[in-house]
């Protein structure tokens, strides 16, 4: 985990190491807990209030009463929220899904062409490409925007997919690339002794390996598809765009003051990544490695 | 020639797309924004092309750079990125240090600890402009009022409202959101280093402490290096969590992703581009360093 082309072998290199037979001080050992321990609560903050609040009806919001469970549970938060949130829910998963699989099978590609295919300034390509990962979007922003109008791309989803796409070649080829680094090479001189091409041994052999790889980096495309704002603001309305856009509009528009609502829409925005990350943690693990975020 | 396209040719078939991609919408789109960061296109007649635009070389960032408005963004940033830097590193390496040796339930404090990750800013950006209300005495909530709870009433303060230090404020939820990322980066450094190289400095009668000290740290520098660059450059991009939680129109809370913003919504498409340049250049500082290094490594290493 030296650089941003290390390994995403995140479930070994996350391995608890063994006991070792040395003694240990009991007063080492309860500070260590005691740390943990303390750190777990304080992360978990957020989500007690968002959990707590989102069960409270209108008059139990009150200040004096912001740390304590509701006097009586309701679900009218929930069913607010996701009455104002479902279209834009429906909407995000048919943004990120064409969006995470056209971005991986590019990805796929390029990483396989870089990581077996030697041409002239191979490295530098490849260098090249991952710089788009680090960019701030905000210095291609105003060229996007008149482009989405020149092109007449509707907005809201369909810009939206495109960019993803776009945007996410870079980390796609990034955790690929790693990957075939780590496939025998005798597998694919076999298929090239056996007469094969490039694209025939890409398409036979090098695709049907790379599911793992491609677990990982479908998660990470939807979950950073899924959380974008950035983009969702400058290429889509609360009407039409994805869950984000809905949320902001829910949390700082007109229901301003019924923070029961926002959190309760704030928890059903976050449900389906937080499965992922509950259900596939460890693939998520993998793409968080690999070395970047969108921001 | 054609040998030579012959073993290319599916190569750069299978590549070019991307290729094109990203030399259109990375470098074009770059030059692009540069381009329109030196004409004078301040309103919504020339942004749409009615009206006449001509060039003006750098005067856009001299200007924007002798604004106080967008010092004080500059300022802000500088303030965000120290603070977010050093909480994420300082908690993210303390929570792999404590949990490098075998501990019970690592597990969970590993997954509670990274589950932040999986959440949008705007998301957490609900629950922490809550957390964060400046209301105090009888209206407080948040954390002002557990402060009150629990006698801690000193505590209490405007959060984000602060026109000095209010960007502090966003710092919290940033570090509350990407400390278990810089924790899982340091674990794996730490379960990188091989359990011989821990026992010969055992074998030497070196203590726990001078084992750390002087064997481990020094070689989780790269993972440090790798940390650093990649929360600073998230932190310069910071723009989800500050218009969840303060919104755009907050003077406070203003750093230059925000300013990029309201400038392309009023059709100052200049500025806002003359702005993205230069984050771009900011960003560019820390990371192109960085993969250049990467790069001269990837190619010693073959």
């Amino acid at each position: 985990m030296t650089s941003v082309t290390a390994e995403p072998r995140t479930e070994e290199v996350l391995a608890p190491r063994p006991a070792s037979p040395r003694p240990r001080r009991a007063g080492w050992r309860t500070f260590r807990y005691a740390v943990l321990i303390l750190s777990l609560l304080v992360v978990l903050i957020p989500v007690y209030v968002l959990f707590v609040t989102s069960f409270k009806g209108m008059g139990d919001a009150t200040p004096a009463r912001t740390w304590f469970f509701p006097r009586t549970w309701t679900l009218e938060n929930w069913v607010e929220a996701w009455t104002a949130l479902s279209p834009a829910l429906l909407r995000t998963f048919a943004m990120v899904i064409p969006a995470a699989v056209i971005s991986s099978l590019l990805g796929s590609m390029n990483g396989f062409v870089l990581s077996r295919w030697r041409f002239p300034h191979a490295n530098l390509v490849f260098t090249l490409i991952l710089f788009g990962m680090f960019i701030p979007y905000q210095a291609v922003m105003i060229p996007l925007v008149q482009l989405m109008i020149d092109l007449g791309v509707p907005n809201g989803i369909p810009s939206l997919i495109l960019l993803h796409v776009v945007y996410g070649i870079p980390i796609c080829t990034l955790i690929f690339r790693n990957y075939y680094e780590t496939v025998p090479m005798e597998l694919i001189e076999s298929a090239r002794v056996d007469g094969a091409g490039l694209l025939r041994t890409y398409f036979s052999v090098v695709l049907p390996i790379s599911i793992p790889s491609f677990v990982v980096v479908l998660l990470w495309q939807f979950t950073s598809a899924w959380n974008d704002f950035l983009f969702a603001i400058f290429f889509s309305s609360a009407s039409n765009g994805p869950v984000t856009m809905a949320l902001n509009n829910l949390a700082n528009g007109a229901m301003l003051s019924n923070y029961g609502v926002s959190m309760a829409g704030a928890l059903i925005a976050s449900l389906p990544t937080l499965l992922v990350y509950i259900l596939l943690g460890r693939y998520f693990v993998g793409g968080l490695m690999a070395g970047s975020v969108k921001g | 020639m054609s040998t030579k396209l012959k073993s290319w040719g599916p190569g750069l078939l299978l590549i070019s797309p991307s290729l094109v991609l990203m030399a259109v919408f990375v470098y074009g789109f770059i030059g692009i924004s540069f381009q329109q960061s030196m004409t004078d296109s301040h309103t919504a007649g020339q942004a749409t092309g009615r009206a006449p635009v001509s060039f003006v070389g750098l005067a856009n960032y001299w200007a924007l750079l002798q604004t106080p408005a967008f010092q004080h963004s500059l300022r802000n940033l500088l303030v965000f990125t120290v603070v977010f830097l050093l909480g994420t590193l300082v908690i993210g390496f303390c929570w792999a240090w404590v949990m490098d040796r075998p501990i019970r339930g690592e597990g969970i404090f590993r997954s509670v600890y990274l589950f932040p990750m999986a959440v949008s800013f705007v998301a957490s950006g609900v629950v922490w402009k809550w957390l964060l209300n400046a209301n105090q005495g009888e209206s407080a909530s948040g954390l002002n009022r557990l402060f009150q709870m629990l006698g801690l009433d000193f505590l209490q303060n405007s959060w984000w409202a602060d026109a000095t230090w209010g960007i502090l404020a966003i710092a919290l939820p940033a570090i509350w959101q990407l400390s278990g990322y810089v924790m899982a980066l340091f674990l794996a450094g730490f379960r990188g280093i091989p359990e011989e190289l821990r026992e010969a400095a055992r074998v030497d009668g070196a203590t726990e402490m001078q084992l750390y000290r002087h064997v481990i740290f020094p070689q989780l520098s790269p993972v440090a290096l790798s940390a650093l660059v990649i929360i600073g450059h998230m932190s310069l991009k910071s723009f989800d969590l500050i218009m969840s939680i303060a919104n755009q129109s907050s003077y406070s809370t203003k750093v230059p992703a925000i300013d990029m913003y309201n400038y392309a919504t009023v059709y100052d498409y200049a500025n806002s581009a003359a702005v993205g340049i230069i984050l771009l250049v900011l960003v560019a500082l820390a990371v192109v360093p960085y993969l250049w290094y990467d790069a001269r490594t990837r190619k010693e290493g073959r």
